[in-house]
């Protein structure tokens, strides 16, 4: 297969049209706007639609709406338009709409600024909007990954009749990379939708709806998504260890930081630690056990959760260890790229702390 | 047929489900969608029609209208509408909104749509007030209006003036027909339901955007009985907001 | 093998360029590699600056703290990275926009003043500077092959250009033949 080299933003593009998804609603946003500007210029090609809505709440439900009607389709943001997407999530989740969400995010709270970070796990991870809901979220750590879960969210969103977000930031969409981009699945065999809005004819009619007035209806729609999410911790976790099987400390992190984390493993292992890492690429369900097991079984005697926020993932992660070893937080928020020696000479104590830049 | 005694005036109709409306005795959202469906019916677009139940007292509209439906988020459903007419491009699609919905939460969208000309059908029920959450004021409360937040009426110091949405729409190039409507007596529904088939016409000749803006009572919130609320529609409201058509691009005009 | 090249100037001078066919020209060569570049405000009329790995194994970070190598096409640039330059790495600039300051010399890597501009006049157009420094780079650092960047070259312009081959194949040519 051809290896082309692309920049993340526009292979996300190529990739969701090889996964069939012929509809695209976006709204202009660093630094994401070459994914939308790809799709403008490639879905036409084939006789696909791309619409720039008059504003992210208008895209997320004009995606609610295609996907509703039994389409595969996308939009994309970065962090502040992503907030503005929640409301219409949330209507996803509650309706049990698939669809693929993309986050590039940039640093916050507020319009923050335009660089790469890491701040929105929570949002992304934990529902977001209003309710008792989850994305399935997907974290890739290089251009290739992305489109490699770009492919998979199409199939899991229909798997699950779930909304699916692939959770990258400012790098990751900037950066080229040489990828390969598997065939495109004809849009004729993708799996039927008979519960799609598409005209009620020779069958009862359809409804795309998240409301139910009565308690008792909604506590039973509300068991049924819990269900899925369980389903989804069953199925779904993905996760990597690199260097990790004789590790005396853990570094844990996904997406861009886990490339640099991967870095740092190796030239601290040649300077004689015993580095490793351990990169969750599912954020929800998030691979707890995985974790967990990975410290019981290798004498790991300290965790270090290295993110580009300021302590979101960590979280999680204390989650899983359950205080059995010391767990630590190096975190840079903000729109700060920790390079590699940054983060080796802290954990060789030579400073750094949370929240402080490199000059 | 025509040798029988008994003549079917007004039958049942096929564009709605037999579930009894929930509406406040005398409200006009029943006759509302009672046109709407006739217009369905008339045309035969039932079996290919997709309605958007928008956030209002009509949110249980998917449970009246006998077609694919789709609930949206509070003034969201002009963006739904234009995400399933994309897809479903020879489908048909409506919307079916207050003036809380559209004129207030869902401004951007309504406008957006219109400018955009998408081919869809929105039909704007506007009752002066937000009946659902208990009369408060909306964007087109009449100025003097009593409702629940604008205890002594509504003044234009303190809460501007009401917004005419057909007019204010009618500016843009996109909408192929617009019209407003009201429902306060025979006469006058049957000229709404002319309206609203039109409106379904439109969008099968592929022109773009159409609304009707139905003026509609809400008796509850009003504090009137139902034939009190209906007179008030005729004198007081529709003196506001004059009935008439304000857009027409269609071809059966342009030919 | 692991390169790691540091490319920057003004914004409009084809650093990010210079970057690009680095890492077209790997992959030609069937290597792993990324490219990065920094954006945002400062690419207008500021400085823009990218970042390519090309390796024979998988890349880890796509950011790095000390390149290996250093194209820089402007003074701040230079000032800026000079310092996290790898001891032993090559650093190419631009000799005519660079002021001669000896505190912005070292000793430990190997610096390649070029004078781009002038050169670059010579060849008819003053574009084609940054393809200049490329060959510099290319033939001193070697992270790819000469033959892979003139075939990088015709992927990365676009094909409406490509009368402008010729060109950049005499800039990246005379720009090797400076390093001895
Ligand atoms: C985001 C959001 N804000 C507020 C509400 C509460 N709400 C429900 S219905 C409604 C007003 C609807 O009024 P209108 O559109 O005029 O329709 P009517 O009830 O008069 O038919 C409001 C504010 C909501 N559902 N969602
Ligand atoms: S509150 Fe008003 S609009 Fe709502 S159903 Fe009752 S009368 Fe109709």
């Amino acid at each position: 297969m051809e290896r082309r080299l692309m920049k993340g933003n526009e292979a996300i593009g190529e990739a969701a049209i090889a996964a069939g998804c012929r509809y695209f609603f976006g709204y202009p946003i660093t630094p994401q706007n070459e994914l939308p500007e790809y799709m403008a210029r490639r879905l036409p090609e084939v006789g696909g639609v791309y619409l720039q809505a008059e504003s992210e709440v208008s895209a997320i439900n004009m995606v609610y709406g295609a996907a509703g009607a039994g389409a595969r389709v996308m939009t994309s943001s970065s962090s502040p338009g992503i907030s503005l997407k929640q409301e219409g999530l949330s209507y996803i989740a509650g309706a049990e709409l698939p669809c693929v969400v993309v986050n590039m995010v940039r640093g916050g709270p507020g319009l923050g600024g335009i660089q790469p970070a890491q701040s929105d796990y929570f949002q992304a991870t934990k529902g977001g909007g209003h309710g008792d809901y989850h994305l399935l979220v997907l974290a890739p750590a290089s251009v290739q990954e992305l489109v490699n879960l770009v492919r998979e969210a199409f199939d899991l969103a229909d798997k699950y009749r779930n909304p699916v977000m692939i959770l990258g930031d400012g790098v990751l969409g900037q950066m080229m990379e040489p990828v390969t981009i598997a065939d495109p699945v004809p849009v004729a065999s993708l799996p039927a939708k008979p519960w799609a809005t598409t005209g009620a004819q020779d069958r009862p009619a359809n409804l795309i709806n998240s409301l139910y007035i009565d308690p008792l209806e909604l506590s039973a729609h509300n068991a049924k998504l819990i269900a899925k999410y369980e389903r989804m911790a069953r199925e779904e976790l993905r996760f990597e260890r690199y260097c990790a099987d004789d590790a005396e400390i853990l570094l844990v992190a996904y997406g861009i930081t886990a490339r640099i984390c991967r870095t740092v493993v190796d030239l601290g292992r040649q300077a004689g630690l015993k580095l490793g890492l351990f990169r969750p690429i599912s954020l929800f369900p998030f691979p707890y056990a995985p974790l967990a097991d990975l410290i019981a079984e290798v004498g790991v005697n300290k965790v270090i959760c290295v993110e580009m926020s300021a302590g979101q993932l960590v979280e999680d992660v204390r989650l899983a260890v359950e205080g059995r070893v010391p767990t630590v937080l190096y975190g840079y928020p903000g729109g700060v790229v920790p390079l590699p020696a940054e983060i080796l000479s802290r954990i060789k104590g030579e400073g750094g702390a949370n929240g402080v830049r490199r000059s | 047929m025509s040798a029988g005694r008994e003549r079917l005036v007004a039958g049942y109709p096929e564009s709605l489900t037999e579930q009894a409306f929930h509406y406040c005795p005398g409200c006009t959202h029943g006759i509302a969608h009672r046109l709407v469906a006739e217009a369905l019916d008339a045309l035969g677009l039932r079996e290919r029609t997709i309605g958007v139940a928008s956030v209002g007292c009509s949110v249980f509209a998917y449970n009246y209208f006998n077609c694919d439906m789709q609930q949206a988020a509070h003034g969201r459903a002009p963006a739904v509408a234009t995400g399933i007419k994309r897809v479903l491009p020879d489908a048909v699609v409506f919307t079916y909104q207050g003036d809380g919905d559209l004129a207030s939460i869902g401004t951007a969208e309504i406008v957006h749509a219109a400018a955009r000309g998408e081919n869809i059908t929105v039909i704007f029920i506007n009752n002066t007030n937000y009946g659902m959450t208990g009369g408060q004021m909306a964007p087109t409360t009449l100025i003097g209006q009593k409702t629940t937040t604008t205890p002594l009426g509504r003044v234009a110091e303190n809460n501007g003036y009401p917004i005419r949405m057909a007019e204010m729409l009618a500016t843009l190039d996109g909408p192929a027909y617009i019209a407003r409507v009201s429902l306060h007596n025979a006469q006058a529904v049957v000229q709404a339901g002319r309206s609203i088939k039109k409106a379904f016409q439109a969008q099968l000749e592929r022109a773009g955007f159409s609304m009707v803006e139905v003026l509609s009572t809400c008796p509850t919130n009003w504090g009137m009985t139902p034939v009190k609320a209906l007179e008030h529609l005729e004198k007081v409201v529709a003196e506001y907001y004059r009935v008439g058509v304000l857009v027409d691009r269609t071809k059966e005009v342009a030919g | 093998m692991l390169h790691e090249i540091i490319s920057a100037g003004f914004g409009g001078q084809g650093v990010l360029l210079v970057g690009q066919t680095l890492a077209y020209a790997g992959m030609l060569e069937g290597k792993e590699v990324s490219w990065y570049p920094s954006y945002g405000p400062e690419m207008r009329g500021g400085t823009a600056n990218c970042t390519t790995v090309i390796s024979t194994g998988p890349i880890g970070s796509p950011v790095v703290s000390n390149p290996t190598a250093l194209v820089a096409m402007n003074q701040p640039s230079l000032e800026k990275f000079l310092p996290t330059v790898k001891p032993g790495g090559v650093v190419v600039y631009d000799q005519s926009l660079v002021s001669s300051n000896p505190a912005l010399l070292r000793s430990d890597v190997k610096m390649i003043g070029v004078e781009a501009q002038q050169i670059a006049a010579r060849l008819g157009n003053s574009k084609v500077a940054n393809i200049i420094l490329l060959g510099a780079l290319v033939k001193a650092a070697e992270p790819v092959s000469l033959t892979a960047v003139q075939e990088a070259l015709k992927m990365v312009l676009p094909v409406r250009r490509h009368n402008l081959l010729p060109l950049n194949y005499a800039a990246l040519a005379r720009g090797a033949e400076i390093v001895a």
